[in-house]
Parts: structure tokens; sequence; C-alpha cells
């Protein structure tokens, strides 16, 4: 017998940004549900990068990834996926970035050159991307067209600023990624 | 010498102290790209009519995924096992028709102009 489950979508965002930028306080804040861990082993290279007398051996690590969950609608549910930004997780982003909707990267604009590895990943996956620059309250807001020239970003690229910890503010930076996708359809 | 073969006395148990291939059944992986992190999961409505003893593991799935869908990250997030561990989980239950599985959509979601729209009002409502 079949239940009718046709109807139930699920859509994925990955949130994305060097270690330590807000990812995890970003998915707390606008997942409906606790956010969750699921744990996944990687495989990496161990020997030294000198070694170049045999094939690198393979070494298994286990990473924890942070997610969250939005209903939509009764037909619609997305998630959202914290997403490592080192190279090393590679693998995982070639699943992760398999049909997303695209990727938000939370930059701390103080830390700007931490981004970049992050923002050749995005790119390298061909995610389409809107950056939203984590500030808090009591600092200066940090002038969004500097951080968009110092990243060197497309002029359509959406930069919107975005306190991690507040939810209003946390969607805004969301919806700037779902309206620069429908933007791109025209 | 790599002393990826030594036992590292600082490994921190993170999961259940029986070892996952007796979870599984010594069961391989599925395919890949099979039980992609947002598949949705649901049970069969009649799976009180399956005769099938379950192990725990996958018993407490079943439970997760009674009476409504969630999606494969979710489970692994709520049973603590090790995502590889869920796909494979997953395969024998669905297999054992105990589970139905609603695949993601294989690919351009990000160029569905319906599917963006209704993202973005669901958005806009949360926000609201």
């Amino acid at each position: 017998m079949y239940l009718d489950a046709d109807d139930v979508r699920s859509v994925k965002v990955l949130v994305v940004g060097p270690f330590g930028v807000g990812k995890t306080t970003y998915i707390g804040n606008i997942s409906e549900i606790e956010p969750l861990q699921t744990e996944e082993e990687i495989t990496e290279a161990s020997v030294g990068y000198d070694d170049l007398s045999r094939t690198p051996e393979k070494t298994t690590t286990t990473v924890a990834m942070d997610f969250g969950r939005l209903t939509l609608s009764d037909e619609l549910v997305l998630y959202v996926f914290g997403t490592p930004g080192q190279e090393r997780f590679k693998e995982m982003w070639e699943e992760l970035s398999r049909g997303a909707l695209g990727a938000l990267l939370i930059v701390d604009p103080e830390r700007l050159d931490e981004s970049f590895p992050v923002l050749d990943l995005v790119e390298r996956f061909g995610l389409t991307y809107a950056v939203g620059v984590n500030h808090f309250e009591g600092t200066t807001t940090y002038p969004l067209d500097e951080v968009r020239e110092a990243l060197n970003l497309h002029p359509d690229t959406p930069v919107v600023a975005c306190d991690v910890r507040d939810q209003k503010s946390a969607l805004q930076a969301l919806i700037a990624l779902v309206q620069h996708l429908m933007s791109l359809l025209d | 010498m790599s002393d990826a073969h030594d036992s590292d006395p600082e490994v921190e148990l993170t999961s259940a102290l029986v070892p996952f291939f007796v979870i599984t059944n010594g069961r391989a992986l599925p395919p890949d790209q099979q039980y992609e992190r947002t598949a949705l999961v649901t049970a069969h409505q009649d799976t009180a009519a399956t005769a099938r003893t379950l192990a725990p593991e996958e018993q407490a799935i079943m439970d997760l995924v009674a009476n409504r869908m969630l999606a494969v990250a979710e489970i692994a997030g709520r049973t603590h096992l090790p995502l590889g561990i869920v796909r494979i989980l997953l395969a024998q239950l669905e297999e054992s028709g105990l589970v139905l599985v609603r695949k993601p959509a294989p690919r351009a979601d990000s160029k569905d102009r319906e599917l963006l729209s209704a993202v973005l009002e669901g958005l806009k409502n949360i926000g609201a």
C-alpha cells in the first residue's frame, strides 16, 4: 500500500563559513527543532605531504555536523546544514551541495581573510550564495560595501547584515538568498 | 611509518558499544546517493502485519518515523547513529517493505521557480 508521501518535499540550504563564525548559533536560532548533529566518517590522506614514495594511506575521521529544520508549509520542509569550511571536508561538500538550493556564507568582518577558502569551495561546487555579515551588538557595523569589495564579490551577490543570534535577522539572510535565486531565473 | 594502525587511547566512544557491523548484520553501504540526508522516510501504515523481528536500532528508527515523515539526517541525529549506519539500516527496512522513502528531486531545485516561491513565502510567514 502507498502512503501519500508524494505531497511532502524537502529542500536544503547550506550554512557555510570559517570555524567559529557563528554557524551553530545561526542554525540554533532559525531551527524549529533543537539543532541536531549527524556523525559521519570522512577519509583523508594520513601520510605527510613530503612522502612521494608510496600511495598515501587513508585514515577515517568522524565529524559532527549541525543541522536544523524549518517547516515551511504542509508540503515543504527546509533543512539547513552547517557545513565546515575546510578543504578536507570536500567529500561532504560533494554530497551536501547536490540538490541544495544554495548557500549562505557567514563572515566575520574582522576576519574576512578566513572566508576565502570557504568561498572557494562554494564556487567550486557551483552553489549560488548570499553573504551574511555577522555583527554583534555594541560593535560598529561594518560597511557592507567594504565586505563586498574585500571578498571580490559579483555585484549581484547579496551581502546582508546578519546577527546570527537574532531570529529575524537570521531569517532575513535566508530570504535574501532565495530572492537572489529567483532573480537569476528572470 | 604511519601510526594509523596504532590504537589511540584518546579515542572517545561516541556511540554504542556494539560494533556497527553487528548492528548492520555486516551489510555494506547502499550505493552512493541513496538515502541522501534530506530524503524523507515514513513507516508503512500496515507495519503491524509484518512478522520480522527488528534489531533495537531498527525498532528505534521505526518508532521515529511512525505517523510522520522524517529526513534521513534527522533520523541519524535522533538515534545518535552515524549517517552511514542509518543508511544501511534504512536499506534493510525498505527492502522489508517497512518504510517508504521519498527521495529528494534529483537536481535543479534551485531552478524551480514554483518551489522557490513556496520557500520564500514560507520563510516570510515564519518571520512575520
